[in-house]
């Protein structure tokens, strides 16, 4: 039986998401205009006031916000609301040299934990669970996040942070954990050990696990189910949004439902900036419509992901978000060609290796190079050369067909790339360009 | 009657064997053969030793790759055409020879061990035997 923590709003129909959204929206733009002058003046250079945006449909007209404007108002240059009613700050490293610090008020804090808990209860999580929150705590908003998210459906919570994989499996075995909240690297890493331990997916009492923070693909989550015997469930966020729990799956696991009574999304070609129709692929956008403190008004994620706004079997009416395909800033270009982390990764499940990979791009005379490192692994070992070296020219032809560019292939050491307690380093760009 | 080798996955890395080999020290485990067989990338060092499972169980322990392989340690007069005389068995039954190596012995002694990787090794094996070419088996590796 589907869970909601919301039903009533969760699975409202269109025209009252659209009512909730158009009021909220005509409020959060006159907050702005009034507490931040940073953006006051970005909409006054465009020559719109808040009279201008009536409805969701005017929303096109707001000017876009990104890391740049993130860094260029850094500390408070955003902040909507005299200081004194900021309960909480968190804090990311920004992809552009200056950490991104966002603040919440305790309402801010309130709408987000909500959100959280929607996730929770959308995994088939209730008060009967044991929810383990293995996310870092502190500055990195996972592991608040979940945790008070799990606290408002009322699961017994496990704020254990991340890292001591051991401690970790020692929680779950002792208190029967349910439900488990991590990076997916983390829980692949996890499930790993589990296995050396000698731990089956019939002994691991997790049934459910709430994955986010960074991209991981579908092979990926076939791969920690099979293991852990879970359902694994994506949750998507940004600190600039509150954190995770801006979009979650629910049962049917294709796409995320977008909390669309809190953020109203959209999808743009990143480089002529223009509205997308639903359906397209394109840059994600988001508008906050009633967090205060940190009011982001038509936020650039970088995230190329897709709208889809088909009738969901799980009851709930808000719009779905694809799975990213991956950063329009952190996709790589290779010899010209754009290159996902994501298809490499798919690559080599694909052959049977695992998904512990490091992608070094490099340039040489003047030509750029991809070499993919991968971790040797028990199965793939053999006492014969000629069988090792034969499998790894598969996966370089593999590579070749799937980017459309040659790739070397290193075998490295099990446990040899730096992971993953928080995010896996996947990329390493040594260009200098 | 196969002796097993133990095939360990190493990166061709400079102090890679080194640390392998700390490893197997540290445990008090003596090498009685190796070979190395390198790519560009990675090697695979090929071993023998008195007790496979102590090894494998502590290698792994360590969070080295390994796998154990049949191969055919025989003994032979350390004397020239020594070696010939065993080659020609496997040549006259068509048996691939992959690779060889030599293996320690502790006393002086007139003979000479060889450690062959084949493609049949119960072939082998009966070829040997039935040629008058003493095969050793696990039980006697800590005996040479």
């Amino acid at each position: 039986m589907e869970r909601y923590y919301q039903q009533e709003i969760e699975c409202a129909s269109r025209d009252e998401i659209v009512a909730i959204q158009n009021k909220k929206l005509k409020e959060q733009v006159k907050h702005v205009w009034e507490n931040v002058p940073y953006y006051r003046k970005k909409m006054e250079k465009k020559g719109i006031t808040p009279e201008d945006i009536q409805s969701i449909e005017d929303l096109h007209k707001l000017p876009f916000l990104s890391k740049y404007d993130l860094r260029d108002s850094y500390p408070y240059g955003l902040l909507g609301v005299p200081k004194n009613q900021v309960v909480r700050i968190h804090s990311t490293s920004g992809t552009t040299g200056k950490r991104v610090v966002a603040f919440y008020t305790q309402g801010d804090i309130d709408l987000w934990e909500d959100c959280c808990a929607r996730a929770i209860m959308a995994a088939g999580g209730s008060e009967e669970d044991v929810c383990q929150i293995s996310y870092g705590f502190g500055l990195f908003t996972g592991g608040a996040g979940l945790n008070g998210g799990s606290h408002k459906v009322g699961c017994m919570t496990v704020p254990i942070s991340s890292g001591n994989t051991e401690r970790q499996i020692m929680f779950i075995q002792d208190l029967q954990a349910s439900i488990i909240c991590c990076t997916p690297s983390y829980a692949a890493y996890l499930g790993e050990s589990m296995k050396e331990m000698g731990l089956g997916p019939d002994d691991i009492p997790l049934k459910a696990g709430i994955f986010g923070a960074e991209a991981w693909s579908e092979e990926m989550r076939a791969e920690i189910e099979k293991t852990m015997g879970i359902k694994a469930y994506d949750i998507y966020g940004l600190t600039e949004l509150s954190g995770p729990g801006v979009a979650f799956e629910c049962s049917a696991q294709t796409g995320m439902h977008i909390n669309e009574d809190h953020f109203i999304a959209e999808i743009i070609d990143p480089d002529t900036e223009e509205v997308l129709p639903e359906g397209t692929w394109g840059e994600l956008v988001f508008t906050a419509i009633d967090k205060k403190a940190f009011p982001m008004l038509r936020y650039r994620t970088r995230d190329i992901c897709r709208l889809t706004r088909e009738k969901c079997s799980c009851g709930r009416t808000h719009v779905k978000m694809d799975k990213p395909r991956g950063r329009s800033d952190d996709m790589l270009i290779i010899r010209g060609v754009n290159v996902f982390p994501s298809q490499i990764e798919t690559v080599l499940l694909e052959h049977g290796y695992q998904a512990n990979y490091q992608i070094i791009v490099g340039r040489e005379n003047n030509t750029d190079t991809l070499d993919v490192h991968v971790e040797m692994t028990p199965e793939m070992f053999t006492d014969n050369v000629t069988d090792i070296t034969k499998a790894q020219k598969e996966l370089v032809a593999g590579l070749r067909s799937m980017l459309g560019i040659t790739a070397k292939v290193t075998l490295v050491a099990p446990k040899s790339i730096t992971r993953s307690e928080g995010k896996a380093v996947r990329v390493i760009d040594n260009r200098k360009i | 009657m196969s002796v097993k080798q133990v095939s360990i996955f190493l990166e061709n890395k400079p102090g890679k064997m080194c640390e392998m080999t700390d490893v197997l020290a540290a445990n008090k485990i003596n090498m009685r053969a190796l070979s190395l067989a390198e790519t560009e990338g990675f090697g695979i060092v090929r071993i023998i030793v008195d007790d496979v499972y102590d090894a494998t169980t502590v290698l792994k322990d360590a969070g080295y790759i390994n796998k154990l392989t049949s191969v055919v340690i025989v003994a032979i007069p350390d004397s020239p055409g020594g070696l010939k005389h065993v080659l020609e068995v496997l040549a006259s039954k068509q048996i691939n020879l992959d690779y060889m190596y030599a293996l320690s012995t502790a006393a002086s002694s007139d003979q000479a061990y060889m450690v062959l990787r084949v493609n049949d090794h119960k072939a082998a094996e009966a070829a040997f035997t039935k040629a008058g070419i003493k095969v050793v088996t696990q039980e006697e590796i800590a005996e040479l």
